[in-house]
């Protein structure tokens, strides 16, 4: 069975394009931008392939604060993946060389996987006064 | 610089079987800008594995899109079980791969005839989907489907090729073979399909890798990438080497394709002399906990399958990149400075697929 090493490694916000400049310089692809909304945070990946060696960078990007910093100076095609961020998630970026503003997805509802997986929902608080006997 | 017009190309086109809308930006006839826009059919599948369990997200991958819906099925499934570190067995994989090229010959095939049919040459339309039909009934045959197989599951494969079946579809595929070569003959010589695609849309190396191009794409361009070469399956069982054109334009992104429905051929033969008999598939208990990027090469390129388990039936995460998401910056790039009358065929020689884009 054939398992892909594939290494992750922790990227602050802030650093995420000066991360990508180095991938770009050092001769990786892009290979995609994934994003898993938490309760309080977007859960993003990079993903970078060299020789078919694949390098994961992971972004903890809070909901609220300063925005995203875009890769797009290093990795033009990065401008569909981050797109999809804001589209889809409601992620905030700066420095997008090709923003469409929230018209690259042309959907009815806005930001539709903002909202947190069911899995990953904190668990409901119990009810302040339960009623004796329910 | 001449007056500016904006001429709205899709989401509704003659040549896009699939809504993608791009705004053509033209000065006289010549194409200055792209703007592309998706989203007309967005269908939120990653978001459904909430409500369906991992064994039934293997049909839902399935279902992403109508062409490569095996090659979907496939991905997820390598993706589950590598988190759950689960061994397919040597049958399974050979199974797998034999329904996964059967697919990218009848994928190419579908392609060469909307090509053809994009450059208005209506009879090598007519041909290439007649032999496509062929390779539909094979797949019928064998899967019991035509465009959903059914076949892939969490752990192998849900159904096996008899011997005598095996046998039949040897000989039959070695009959579509050789009548493949009427099409791919009139696509690699005709000199009006070369007028229609030689020099046009050309993308270089450079430019193609730093726009995250991929598949035959990518090939086309000279750079020797295929998701098989990762090791995948059993392909490193197989002779296997990617096929590579070096022009970048829309008659080497044709080359590739056309060459890469023999390779086909060739790697379903290599498989089935390969196969020995026993199980197809193992048990499979439990529920993931980890994540990974499946990678497999698709009939359009490179697909990335993540997956994350938190232990539940459910995932917390389920995204996939289909390889036209990753092809829509190239395409952006070689629309820029080209006649208004060529953006249909450049459009197609990236082989489209926007039902998997709308995941």
């Amino acid at each position: 069975m054939m398992i892909e090493n594939q290494p992750l490694e922790t990227v602050e916000p802030a650093k995420i394009a000066e991360y990508a400049a180095a991938k770009r310089a050092g001769g990786w692809r892009l290979v995609q931008i994934s994003c898993t909304s938490l309760a309080d945070a977007f859960e993003l990946t990079y993903s970078f392939d060299k020789d078919y060696a694949l390098q994961n960078a992971r972004v903890i990007q809070p909901r609220e604060g300063a925005p995203l910093p875009s890769i797009t100076a290093s990795y033009l095609a990065g401008f569909t993946y981050e797109n999809e961020l804001q589209d889809l998630f409601g992620v905030r970026l700066s420095g997008l060389a090709l923003d469409f503003k929230g018209q690259f997805y042309r959907l009815r509802a806005k930001t539709p996987m903002s909202e947190p997986h069911v899995t990953t929902k904190p668990a409901a608080k119990p009810a302040a006064n339960p009623t004796p006997g329910n | 610089m001449g007056a500016r017009t904006i001429i709205p190309f899709g989401p509704q086109h003659p040549v896009l079987p699939e809504p993608i809308h791009l705004d053509l930006v033209l000065e006289d006839e010549k194409v200055v800008e792209a703007i592309p826009s998706i989203g007309f059919i967005h269908r939120g599948l990653e978001r459904l594995a909430e409500k369906k369990d991992i064994h039934e997200m293997a049909y839902v991958s399935e279902r992403i899109c109508g062409i490569c819906s095996f090659t979907h099925g496939m991905g997820y499934c390598t993706a589950i079980e590598a988190v759950m570190k689960i061994d397919v067995p040597e049958r399974g994989h050979y199974l797998r791969m034999i329904w996964s090229e059967m697919s990218r010959i009848h994928s190419h095939l579908l392609w060469a005839g909307l090509l053809a049919d994009g450059f208005g040459f209506e009879n090598l339309f007519m041909q290439s989907w007649r032999l496509r039909e062929r390779i539909l009934d094979l797949i019928e045959e064998t899967t019991g489907g035509r465009v959903i197989f059914g076949s892939c599951k969490i752990g192998g494969s849900r159904r096996d090729i008899a011997d005598d079946v095996m046998a039949r579809l040897l000989k039959e595929l070695a009959s579509l073979e050789k009548d493949c070569h009427a099409i791919t003959d009139t696509f690699m010589e005709d000199s009006t399909v070369a007028k229609r695609t030689r020099g046009v849309g050309v993308i270089a190396p450079d430019d193609a890798i730093a726009l995250g191009a991929v598949g035959p794409m990518l090939r086309a361009s000279g750079v020797a990438s295929d998701s098989r070469s990762l090791g995948y399956a059993l392909y490193p069982e197989l002779s296997f080497a990617p096929i590579v054109e070096k022009d970048g334009d829309c008659w080497a992104r044709t080359a590739v394709r056309v060459r890469e429905i023999y390779q086909s051929f060739d790697l379903i033969r290599q498989c089935a002399a390969k196969m020995k008999p026993g199980p197809v598939d193992v048990k499979v208990s439990g529920n993931p906990s980890g994540e990974y990027w499946a990678r497999l090469e698709q009939p359009r390129g490179e697909v990335i399958y993540y997956v994350k388990g938190n232990g539940t039936k459910n995932l917390e995460r389920y995204r996939v990149r289909t390889p036209t998401f990753a092809n829509v910056p190239p395409l952006v790039h070689m629309l820029k400075n080209i006649d208004l009358a060529d953006v249909p065929v450049i459009v197609l020689t990236i082989d489209p697929c926007i039902s998997c884009t709308e995941r």
